[in-house]
Order: C-alpha cells, then structure tokens, then sequence
C-alpha cells in the first residue's frame, strides 16, 4: 500500500467485535420474584413481580415466561404486562386455560416468594404512551384487557387528573367484551378509573348468561357497537385491539370498512386459548 | 378455518427476533418480495409451529420471515422481505 494511500488503515476483526458487543442489549432471561398475587376473577390471577435489573417498560408489551420441568422439558409462553411502566413492580394478569401447559401453573401452583424464569420487556410495535397522543381506542376480549390496562394505568399516572386539559388532549375510549359479569377483569379498577376522569369511557358488552339487572351492552363486539362507541375515522384515533385471533379479526376488519386507517389499527391476537370470549 | 384461529400478530415474534437482532425487529417495517405491501413487521401474521415461527404478509399471504430453530442452530430465511427498514432511533447508541 503507497505511504500516500487515503484510505484509513484497516480495522481489525477484533476491533470491530468489541465496536459491536458493547452496545449489544440482549433480552436476558432472568429469575423474577413473586412479591405478591391478586384474585381478579375466579380463572385469572395478578401476579406481582420483583424483576432483577428491569430497564423499564412501554405499555402494550409482553415478557416471554419460561417453565422448566424437573426432565428438563422446557414450555414458554408470551403475557402481556398488565403493570404500567410508572407502577413500582412489573405485574402480569394470567387467565387459565384448562388445557394449558402453562397457565395453570400460574394460576394454582405458583405462591409468594416463588421464582418465575422470564425475558423482556418485548416487542416495539403493540405499544402506546401519551407522547404518541390520541384520541385512544381500547378495543378488548376476555383477557386481551391486560395490555389495554398498562395503557390505561399508565394515561391515568402520566396525566394527573388536575391536569384535566392534558387528559381531554389524550381522551380515551375503551370497549371491553366478557363472557359473564364475574369474568369481567379489574373491573373494580376500571369503575375507579372512570370515576375520576371525565375524559375516559368504558364500555362493557357480555356475551353469555348476562346477570340479573344487566343493563348493558349483551353480544358480541359487532360493526354497529364499534360505529357508536369509536371515533369517527376522521379523528383519527390510535387503535389498539386484543383478544382471542377471531374477536381480533372480526374488529380489525369492522374498523377498517367504517374507515378507519389500518396503519393506526394495532392488533394483538391472543390465540384461539388465549381469552376469546 | 383452524389455521387462520391459530394465527397470531408478528407481536408474537418478537421474543424469537431479539434472540437475532438488537433493534426491535417488529416496530421495524418490512416490505413483502411478492406483492410490494409494507407494513411493520409487528403486523404481520405469525403461525407459530413446532417447526418454527412463519411470518406471512397479510396483504398476499407470502411467506415475508422464517425462524426456525434446531438443537444446534437458528435458521432465518428472509427470501420473502424485499426490505426491512429499522428507525435509526431504534438502533444502540
């Protein structure tokens, strides 16, 4: 090579490792501690944890939590964070499915001071926070509410509610479908979240067996619900849909034929266990 | 019928991706080899399988990514995504 040569001298394949591996921000696995445990229905439970080294979250995200059999024999499964990135521990709601490999360890056998293996927070694209704005359309099934309620908890705890021109920047509308009224998650929280904010609704719909005295909403969530509770298209509202894959179909495409934009309509599909009501 | 109850959001990918990738790969935007539709990859479909984690185009069906993992290795075939577009603000610093 000429001693005028412009070039910069090579680096070397070591130089560069190091360059690449410092920023490296891996999603380790790491063991969580069960600090405490909320019966919010008869099949889904709160678990609170203490995560080591926790980075913080968004809300709408999801851990990846990981059992290991004493053969070995590993399962994993993804939950949605229930907790608001403002609340002092990371908490998942879990709903159990009678055939699950994984939920039922979570809802019945896992105590206090247990241990969960778990990764996160995950996933950038199911998220919401107040700095993307609104209006906000939370539109859940069964338990699909769980990412819809870290969002919730978290527009409640970013913008105090003295702040009330902030909120009505940020209104938010929430339609939330169940199968019973003793199925309906957080429910108490939800009545104590409207309460105090004028710039929030929420709208239930049961879909079997409505309680005696139910006044409300009784099928299942349909283009004419979506029309009256929605925004219209030209509001533009962040849309953010959860629940079982068939709910989450059937509302996605309700939204996109009223004229909704379906780049600001966010899906999360639970699966066909995974709380369709 | 059973497939498509059985499809989830490319949401469901993420774990598997950041086990590849240091950016989030879902808020990424992906643009699908055979029809040109572009979209996150968050929005794409995923059919999670013993085999692996299929992502499909929800515009044409395609395959877009393909994770699967064996015993001793980690196959991505991204055949399917013409490109991926990562946000540089969701790159380390």
């Amino acid at each position: 090579m000429p001693a005028t040569s412009e070039r910069a001298p090579p680096t070397s394949g070591s130089g560069i490792a190091t360059t690449l591996r410092q920023p490296l921000r891996p999603i380790a696995w790491r063991l969580a501690a069960v600090v405490d445990i909320v019966q919010e229905t008869p099949r889904a439970r709160t678990i609170v944890l203490q995560v080591p080294e926790w980075a913080g979250h968004r809300a709408g995200q999801h851990v990846d939590v990981r059992l290991t059999a004493e053969d070995g024999y590993q399962a994993q499964r993804s939950y949605s964070i229930a907790s608001a990135p403002e609340d002092p521990h990371v908490a998942l709601t879990v709903e159990r499915l009678d055939d699950g490999e994984v939920s039922p360890y979570l809802t019945d056998e896992l105590r206090v001071e247990d241990k969960l293996e778990l990764r996160g927070p995950i996933g950038g694209h199911f998220v919401w926070d107040v700095k993307v704005g609104g209006p906000l359309l939370l539109v859940g099934g069964g338990s699909g509410i769980v990412p819809l309620r870290a969002m919730l908890r978290h527009r409640a705890a970013a913008l105090k509610a003295a702040e009330i021109n902030a909120r009505r920047h940020v209104p938010a509308r929430l339609l939330y479908s169940s199968r019973r009224w003793d199925e309906v998650i957080y429910r108490d929280e939800l009545a104590r979240l409207i309460e105090d904010d004028p710039t929030l609704e929420v709208t239930l719909t049961l879909t079997r067996e409505p309680t005696k005295g139910w006044m409300g909403l009784r099928r299942r969530i349909d283009r004419m619900m979506l029309a009256e509770v929605a925004w219209p298209p030209a509001e533009r509202p962040h849309v953010f849909v959860c629940g079982g894959t068939l709910l989450v179909e059937a509302v996605a495409t309700a939204l996109i034929e009223l004229g909704h934009d379906p780049q600001r309509v966010k899906t999360e599909r639970f699966g066909p266990t995974g709380g369709a009501t | 019928m059973d497939g498509n109850a059985h499809r989830l959001d490319g949401n469901a990918a993420a774990g598997i991706l950041s086990e590849l990738f240091v950016p989030d790969l879902t808020a990424a935007r992906a643009t699908c080899a055979g029809c040109g539709a572009s979209g996150a990859v968050g929005a794409l479909l995923v059919y999670a399988h013993g085999m692996g984690t299929v992502m499909r185009c929800p515009s044409c069906d395609g395959v877009v990514l393909r994770v699967t993992r064996t015993a001793t290795q980690v196959w991505l075939d991204p055949t399917g995504a013409r490109r991926i577009v990562i946000a540089a603000a969701a790159l380390p610093a």
